[in-house]
């Protein structure tokens, strides 16, 4: 028994075999059954452009229309919520907020309504971003907790708004009178979005 | 007196063993751990707030924090588990490894595949897979390419390591295998299969919920199929060796590899526990972590029987000491991961420093300290020199054993306080202040992890640069002699 094509067979590709069955085929079996879930696109998700998109534009007209011709219109959004997220990726902001609020430690009270499978069927959470720590607040319910104001004071420096804060500066993503870079548009963009797929009706 | 160390000699006269390639990736291990290290102590600056590139989006805090896990996991554990692979799978089976050009392929693979993923970092390229965040080359869920497809290469990497080190596993298939053959053999499938499943399907295939099962998956798989059977087998290989006395029970040796493949993997859900996944995976993966933690125990006991009536090994050889000192935090971190896996600690303890504790002490207090015990074995022979200090090993030792204690009871008691103040609805700031003094222990902590491998590193330098031959019985006698 103890040899090479035991452990080459059953071990190496068995008992993979088995935990690749329980942990993923049959989970997104259930969840498709239970919730009847559709996947959302990037351009059904941009479909219709946020209100803080909008004042985005209002308030930063000239550099907004630099950087998205044509000013608001889905194809921009669509582009904005893609970049914001490939810097939320690539900055690791998942690896210090969470994407999602559990029923427990009384986290409805935090941070609002627990998180639901369906909510994560889209192009903007493949791959989810759930995170495994939070060193500052879940970002899963952030849309329209704050002003677009409040998120540019935040980047150019955490401890403008939120003193104790230990989160890095993201100053070079913005002129020095807070006008925002493509990035910095894309990044108040894709923070402004989180929560939208939320349907309470569900 | 023959002692098993001397490699047979093949038919044809060529040594069985390559010692050039084993000193190569050992160094790049150390080099890696060291880079791995100091990104990690510079990322716990940020938390003090004296991180010393505020205003650098190249080296910012978050680029930091993937250089210290990635280098960690692709760069000193590959590394060091491929060295020690060359040493032992030659020796166990009586064949060379495919070929030596091959060998040196490899190794600038995958040290090209270190240095790109670090540039990737540094460029915003990362994947969104937790401890897999080598850059995909495409963004994120799409197949729009944006920069090398480092993910691709691993896999190529993975595959020319099978090529290599299968084709002695093969050509024994018709001997009984050895224990540590049995965790190789099985680690190298499991390594190429995670790493394909973790980086494609909640990448491509699977968004949301679905996914993260298969992240979470992902996340354990390394740890659980890659670095523990890689561990194991160097365990099995290393303190029979060293003590010169077999490993107590085969039958336990059977009951902890087979429970290991069986149940090990099943766990992987537990890292995303009260979450929209089913709760039926969830409690499927609960059980099997704590049933875990019972065959967990049965390889803990077959070692302290193994070293019953060779107790003094621990002062007389470092390479004992590392092993033990790392077999004692495995069981430590197993016994704690059987707790705080079930829901009641997880309402507390997710999301919070608690969880960074537990990592810390399975990946640097058990395997980083395997590794550093084989290098003590390895290093002498490899280069033919003695050790130029036995001071400088023991500084290596108690400073990362007595740093990895601190940062665990450290990280563990602001996880706890933290976890009570989410619970309790305390205001954010609470729990940034509270913790505070507790990072700056962590951050010392750390830097006492890195002053060890300096010292580590500088007696493996002075080693190779000395003229003191390796003398093999010398080094019997001084076991013997307590």
């Amino acid at each position: 028994m103890e040899r090479f094509y035991t452990f080459f067979f059953v071990a190496g590709l068995g008992c993979f075999g088995i935990a690749f069955l329980l942990s993923m085929v049959f989970p997104w079996m259930s969840l498709n059954e239970y919730h009847g879930m559709d996947y959302q696109t990037l351009e059904q998700l941009a479909a219709t452009p946020s209100a803080e998109f909008v004042e985005l534009q209002q308030s930063y007209p000239v550099r907004f229309e630099e950087v998205y011709p044509g000013g608001v219109t889905s194809e921009n959004y669509a582009k904005a919520l893609q970049l914001g997220r490939d810097l939320y990726i690539g900055q690791a902001c998942f690896h210090c907020h969470s994407q999602f609020v559990r029923v427990v430690s009384n986290e409805q009270q935090r941070w609002g309504p627990p998180s639901e499978a369906y909510e994560y069927m889209n192009a903007l959470n493949q791959p989810h971003l759930w995170g495994t720590r939070r060193v500052g607040p879940d970002v899963a319910r952030l849309k329209g907790r704050h002003t677009n104001d409040w998120h540019i004071a935040h980047f150019i420096n955490p401890k403008n708004v939120v003193p104790y804060s230990v989160m890095p500066a993201y100053a070079y993503y913005f002129d020095a009178d807070g006008t925002p870079h493509e990035e910095g548009f894309a990044l108040i963009a894709y923070l402004q979005w989180l929560g939208t797929t939320y349907n309470p009706t569900h | 007196m023959a002692h098993a160390v001397a490699p047979p000699l093949p038919s044809d006269g060529k040594p069985l063993v390559s010692y050039t390639i084993i000193r190569m990736h050992l160094i790049a291990a150390v080099v890696c751990m060291l880079i791995s290290m100091t990104a990690g102590f510079l990322y716990s600056l940020q938390f003090l707030g004296y991180y010393p590139f505020p205003d650098s989006e190249l080296f910012s805090p978050g680029h930091i924090r993937l250089f210290h896990t990635n280098m960690a996991a692709y760069g000193w554990l590959v590394n060091g588990f491929t060295a020690v692979a060359y040493y032992v799978i030659p020796r166990l089976t009586g064949y060379r490894v495919l070929g030596e050009k091959l060998a040196h392929l490899i190794f600038w693979v995958w040290q090209l595949i270190l240095v790109l993923t670090l540039v990737g970092f540094c460029l915003n390229k990362a994947q969104a897979i937790e401890w897999g965040e080598t850059p995909t080359g495409f963004r994120p869920g799409t197949f729009e390419m944006n920069y090398v497809p480092i993910d691709l290469l691993i896999v190529v990497g993975a595959v020319l390591l099978i090529f290599q080190f299968f084709t002695p596993l093969f050509k024994a298939r018709d001997q009984k295998f050895y224990v540590t053959l049995w965790y190789f053999t099985s680690g190298f499938i499991w390594l190429a299969l995670t790493y394909l499943m973790g980086n494609i399907i909640p990448e491509w295939v699977l968004p949301g919920a679905a996914g993260a099962a298969v992240t979470g998956l992902f996340i354990h798989d390394l740890v659980g199929l890659y670095v523990t059977p890689m561990g194991w087998g160097l365990m099995y290989f290393f303190v029979p060796m060293i003590l010169r006395k077999p490993i107590w029970s085969h039958s336990l040796s059977v009951i902890g590899f087979w429970a290991l493949a069986f149940f090990y993997p099943l766990g992987g859900v537990h890292h995303f526990l009260i979450s929209p996944i089913p709760d039926y995976v969830e409690f499927g993966a609960i059980s099997t972590t704590i049933a875990i933690e019972v065959v967990v125990t049965t390889v803990v006991v077959n070692f302290f029987m193994t070293l019953r009536g060779k107790w003094s090994a621990l002062y007389t050889n470092m390479g004992i000491r590392w092993f033990y000192a790392g077999a004692v935090f495995y069981f430590l971190t197993c016994f704690q991961c059987a707790f705080q896996v079930t829901w009641t600690f997880q309402k507390v303890i997710h999301f919070t420093d608690w969880v960074v504790g537990h990592a810390h002490m399975i990946m640097f207090g058990t395997f980083s300290f395997w590794l550093y015990g084989s290098i003590d074995w390895l290093w002498p022979r490899i280069v033919k020199r003695e050790w130029y200090s036995t001071a400088l090993k023991s500084w290596h030792f108690w400073l990362s054993t007595i740093g990895i204690t601190v940062m665990f009871l450290t990280l563990t008691m602001s996880g706890l306080i933290v976890g009570f103040m989410q619970k309790g609805l305390n205001p954010w700031s609470d729990m940034i202040t509270s913790s505070y003094p507790f990072w700056i222990v962590r951050t010392f902590s750390g830097g006492m992890f890195i002053v060890g491998l300096m010292c580590g590193m500088y007696n493996m330098w002075m080693t190779a640069r000395s003229t003191k031959e390796y003398d093999e019985e010398a080094h019997y006698i001084a076991l013997d002699a307590k």
